[in-house]
């Protein structure tokens, strides 16, 4: 039998080989289960890994990764400070529903008006949203003690309600003829959040989503809020000798990570998604959370991390229209990955060892 | 005994036959979380124990089968989440959402060809004379097998984790994974069996939807049930007998709402269709206040490597 | 704009290559569909699902299909949209009404490429068109149904979320329904949801535990016939599929979603060089609305009635939304012998005279 060894420090070879090689073993689980399926898997796994990136489409798909890495990245980030803190927000889905609908609100009340406040105006709306929406489970873990998880999960489904509202209510459009859903901000260009380079799929979030993470990374390499947020989570004890105020700690993490999630909120009903509607979330809240620790908590890492993640979205919807793959088999390939990747990332701090007798 | 058209005997009998899949994945849950493990794949655990419950009582025609089903499913696709995390150390967090993205597209694939099809039915399981006896009869007597053995498995549950040695392993592999290793115990087999055990309560609680709540199977049936089973294991501070309360409350708030609407009550719709997760974070807010700690599992999340 | 030339340039390249022409018919047609559910939802998609099957079989070698499952609306369906059309799809069916703003973006893009949304309105550009069914027919026959076999004059409808297809839906079956049985309550249950079964169930059990015996549902999963089953003498609808599987128990009758004959008729038309845009909302009469069989739970007279109704509706002698009808608060609305406009109905928000309870808004 074999058996795992701590390594010493963690190796540096491990920690950029793993991805890779979890890569390249999901390919060959992958394409074992496609083949199962009846399909070519060497024709599904191009599909999937290189045509968004190179095949004959890529001048459109590349600029689409950015569109769907952007919101993953940008609240990914906020969440990985608190995860680091020991904080769990695990409601970002609700803060980007209500960062959306704070941030429209403001945008759709003052429509027709054209002027260049109205854009950055909403996206101080939009944060606003967010961090208002995570300040509830802030302030009642903070005052009462009550569980983060369970308060910012709850609040997710009280997002969705208020947004079906705002879809068949308060925001709709009132030239829609009844129909549910806002206005498009495509036809407002003062609220609008347009690519900023036509074609790159670049928009204001995607900015947003980088300087977040390059701002993340300064912020916990160098800042003493960072080294309080490291500290908190690794040694809670330590922590408070140092001076850390745990209450400050939970507002400030569940503050960035609410206000992240609600600017993900914002540039997406602007831009990409274009209006307020009944289904306008689809669960970038709760894939965050798998970038956030795919990307090991790290800000360059969830970067990248996002990016593989949209990766598997564009391309996975790429092989299941054009090879016919139940989208189901996409899901299942996206959890393969997910599992190889957690998996292989052990040789980053273990190594394995013939084990002789017993321990 | 009516108020506003609601009858409160009708209700009650309501409410517990609806908040058995949550209870049961919820009381899963917090033996595994009391081992210091946190899943959150418990949707996806929850939908393979739909599918695979579904399968077998539709092919053997035996619904009770089919529970025992769901459980194997569920407790293997847990096994996945157990491998993963006490053999590999990988993240809990991360691998409990993966098995749920998992868990969903499995099911989804496994489930073609069994679209529209009505399993054998989980019926009653004491005799009309006691089930029709006035109030409490639909209460006590009127449910299927699943809704008793549900608040059974509550009282085994902290019978097992308050008096047992079996329970006194559990949680000191969740307080202190160390102390409990320097004991002798054999801490990440002790969580890979709670894992699996909480793997077959969600795949149980899964089949009660497929097989006797909704019976039949769709694509995404338990439609977040299991999210739900999560949040009431943390409002009962983990353990058993207020994960009944929890999910007897947010069945029942559920059940109301919809009653009040059908009643035509004044409060508008989306208000009342709101409230079972507000009140619940109400209620959790006033239990939690003026206490020190929540009661948490002290080594909860965190994966031990036995350095020696 | 940029963007939109490169993406109308590379259409064209394609377009070149493939060497087709539209003005005189195809020889082959690659038609796409994009779905907003997996097609193993047995309601909505699956029915859209059936309607492309049709295709297929219809014109075999003659055309292609390709189909998205769970699209999301918004960003995800304008970048599947743009690679079903970057990918040589002829004729593309979204068929969830959050596409419309992303089927309008993109068609603008590829005007060659046909665009057909469902349940919508907008058509920016002439090669969208728009189709939607007329369910609202087969609630009137549903609603005569339950009026006539209700025994306790309160029947139930479990909605989905406050859209006029849905109100739509209420009050024609409402209408018909007290038309039948003066005497007629309508309960009604919103679930703020298209598809959980186990709310749904709950729903229907709310319904049948203060006395409800009749039971339609907006709802796309057959829950609300399983719970309904439960309790002795409460019946229920199928709904966008036969769910024939409750044939035996409480499904009485169905509303079926049947877009097979006007998918073929688009597909037919594309290749054969008449395609045309269209603004299409067909009911009984066109096929997509059908009314699936009516078991024998209902009375012989109740059937001929139930019959004859869809049939007169079929025939155009009769609009389930013919005056006089007031609003809820009393207001006239249809006056005797009008016909309800088809822009009244789409945009539906009001219930008509007679329903308790208010709609959220």
């Amino acid at each position: 039998m074999f058996r795992l060894e701590k390594r010493p420090t963690p190796s540096k070879f491990w920690l950029y080989a793993t991805p890779p090689v979890a890569v390249i073993l999901t390919m060959i689980a992958g394409g074992i289960l496609f083949a199962a399926m009846g399909k070519n898997p060497f024709e599904v796994i191009r599909t999937i890994f290189w045509d968004p990136i190179f095949g004959e489409f890529a001048f459109y798909l590349r600029g689409q990764l950015l569109v769907k890495a952007g919101p993953l990245i940008l609240i990914a980030i906020g969440l990985a400070l608190g995860f680091r803190a020991g904080i769990w927000n695990i409601g970002a889905e609700g803060q980007y529903i209500m960062g959306a609908i704070v941030g429209a609100g403001v945008g759709l009340a003052v429509f027709p008006t054209e002027s260049r406040w109205i854009f950055p105006v909403m996206v101080v709306a939009g944060a606003f949203g967010g961090w208002a929406w995570a300040m509830i489970p802030a302030i009642l873990k903070t005052r009462f003690n009550t569980n983060e998880i369970l308060v910012s999960l709850m609040l997710v489904y009280v997002a969705e309600t208020i947004l079906a509202k705002a879809s068949t209510g308060f925001l709709k459009n009132p030239e829609g003829m009844g129909f549910p859903g806002s206005r498009n901000f495509s036809s407002y260009p003062a609220a609008q959040n347009a690519e900023l380079i036509a074609g790159s799929g670049l928009h204001w979030g995607g900015v947003a989503a980088l300087v977040t993470g390059v701002l993340a990374y300064i912020l916990l390499t160098r800042h003493q809020a960072g080294f309080q947020i490291k500290l908190a989570g690794q040694a809670p004890r330590a922590a408070r000798f140092h001076g850390v105020n745990p209450a400050r700690l939970v507002v400030m993490c569940m503050g960035i990570s609410g206000a992240l999630a609600g600017l993900a909120g914002l540039f997406e009903v602007t831009g990409p998604a274009g209006q307020i509607s009944i289904d306008f979330n689809t669960g970038y809240g709760f894939t965050a959370i798998i970038v956030a620790f795919l990307g090991r908590l790290n800000p360059l890492g969830i970067v990248l991390a996002g990016f593989l993640m949209a990766l598997t979205y564009v391309g996975g919807e790429m092989a299941a229209t054009n090879l016919g793959l139940p989208d189901a088999a996409i899901q299942v390939f996206q959890g393969m990955l997910l599992f190889f990747l957690l998996a292989v990332d052990v040789l980053t701090n273990y190594r394995f060892r013939l084990a002789v007798g017993a321990h | 005994m009516d108020f506003g058209g609601i009858n409160p005997v009708i209700l009650i009998a309501t409410l517990m036959a609806s908040a058995v899949p949550i209870l049961m994945a919820a009381l899963g849950e917090a033996v595994v979380e009391r081992a210091g493990v946190l899943n959150l794949g418990v949707e996806g655990m929850m939908i393979i124990g739909a599918l695979g419950g579904f399968i077998v009582a539709v092919e053997t025609g035996s619904p009770v089968l089919g529970f025992v089903g769901g459980a194997v499913a569920g407790a293997l696709l847990s096994l996945i989440f157990a491998l993963l995390t006490q053999v590999f150390l990988a993240n809990q967090v991360a691998t409990g959402l993966a098995l749920t993205l998992f868990g969903l597209g499995v099911s989804s694939l496994g489930g073609q060809g069994y679209n529209g099809i009505k399993p054998p039915s989980t019926t009653q399981l004491l005799p009309d004379a006691l089930a029709d006896l006035p109030v409490v009869g639909p209460i006590l007597f009127g449910h299927d097998w699943m809704v008793y053995f549900s608040i059974l498995m509550t009282a085994v549950l902290w019978w097992v984790l308050k008096s047992t040695r079996i329970g006194l392993i559990i949680r000191a592999v969740g307080e202190s994974h160390e102390a409990a290793h320097a004991l002798g115990y054999k801490v990440n087999r002790i969580r890979l069996m709670c894992i699996a055990f909480g793997g077959a309560m969600a795949g149980m609680g899964g089949a009660y939807v497929s097989l006797a709540r909704v019976p039949q199977w769709v694509d995404g049936i338990t439609a977040g049930a299991g999210w739900i089973a999560l949040a009431i294991v943390v409002f009962a501070s983990w353990k058993p007998w207020r994960v009944l309360i929890g999910a007897y409350l947010f069945g029942g708030i559920t059940v109301l709402q919809l009653n009040l609407q059908v009643a035509g009550s004044a409060i508008p719709v989306e208000y009342l269709s709101m409230a079972p997760y507000l009140i619940t974070i109400l209620v959790l807010v006033i239990m939690s206040a003026g206490r020190k700690a929540n009661g948490a599992p002290a080594a909860l999340g965190q994966n031990f490597h036995a350095s020696r | 704009m940029k963007r939109r030339n490169l993406l109308a340039s590379a259409a064209m390249g394609l377009l070149l290559a493939s060497g087709a022409s539209f003005a005189q018919g195809m020889d082959k047609v690659k038609a796409c569909f994009v779905y907003v559910g997996p097609i193993g939802d047995g309601g909505w998609t699956y029915q859209h699902h059936q309607g492309a099957l049709d295709v297929q079989k219809t014109f075999g070698d003659k055309v292609e299909i390709q189909y998205q499952e769970s699209v999301p609306e918004g960003a995800d369906a304008e970048r599947v949209l743009t690679q079903m059309a970057l990918g040589g799809c002829n004729i593309i069916f979204t068929t969830s009404f959050g596409y419309m703003d992303a089927t309008n973006a993109v068609a603008a893009k590829f005007p060659d490429v046909k665009f057909e949304h469902a349940t919508g309105f907008k058509r920016d550009s002439d090669n969208v068109s728009t189709y939607n069914a007329r369910f609202y027919e087969g609630r009137a026959v549903q609603g005569h149904i339950a009026g006539k076999m209700t025994k306790s004059n309160k029947i139930g409808y479990i909605a989905s979320f406050p859209i006029p297809e849905v109100i739509m839906g209420i009050n024609s079956y409402y209408l018909h329904a007290k038309k039948a049985n003066p005497a007629v309550e309508l309960s009604v249950v919103w679930a703020f949801t298209w598809f959980d079964p186990a709310k749904e169930a709950d729903a229907a059990k709310a319904l049948i535990d203060q006395g409800v015996d009749v039971i339609a549902a907006h709802t796309d999963s057959t829950a609300p016939l399983a719970e309904a089953a439960k309790t002795e003498g409460v019946i229920g609808f199928g709904q966008a599929s036969d769910m024939a599987a409750y044939a035996d128990g409480p499904r009485v009758s169905s509303i079926i979603d049947n877009w097979g004959p006007y998918y073929v008729k688009r597909v037919g038309a594309l290749l054969d060089g008449t395609y045309a845009q269209a603004d299409a909302w067909e009911g009984i009469a066109g096929g997509e609305v059908l009314i699936g069989d009516i078991t024998d739970k209902v009375p012989a007279d109740v059937k001929a009635e139930a019959e004859a109704l869809r049939d007169s509706i079929a025939a155009g002698t009769y609009h389930p939304f013919t005056g006089p009808i007031n609003k809820q608060d009393g207001s006239p609305w249809l006056a005797e012998g009008a016909t309800a406009p088809d822009g009244d109905l789409l945009g539906m928000n009001f219930y008509v005279e007679g329903i308790v309870g208010d709609i959220p808004q």
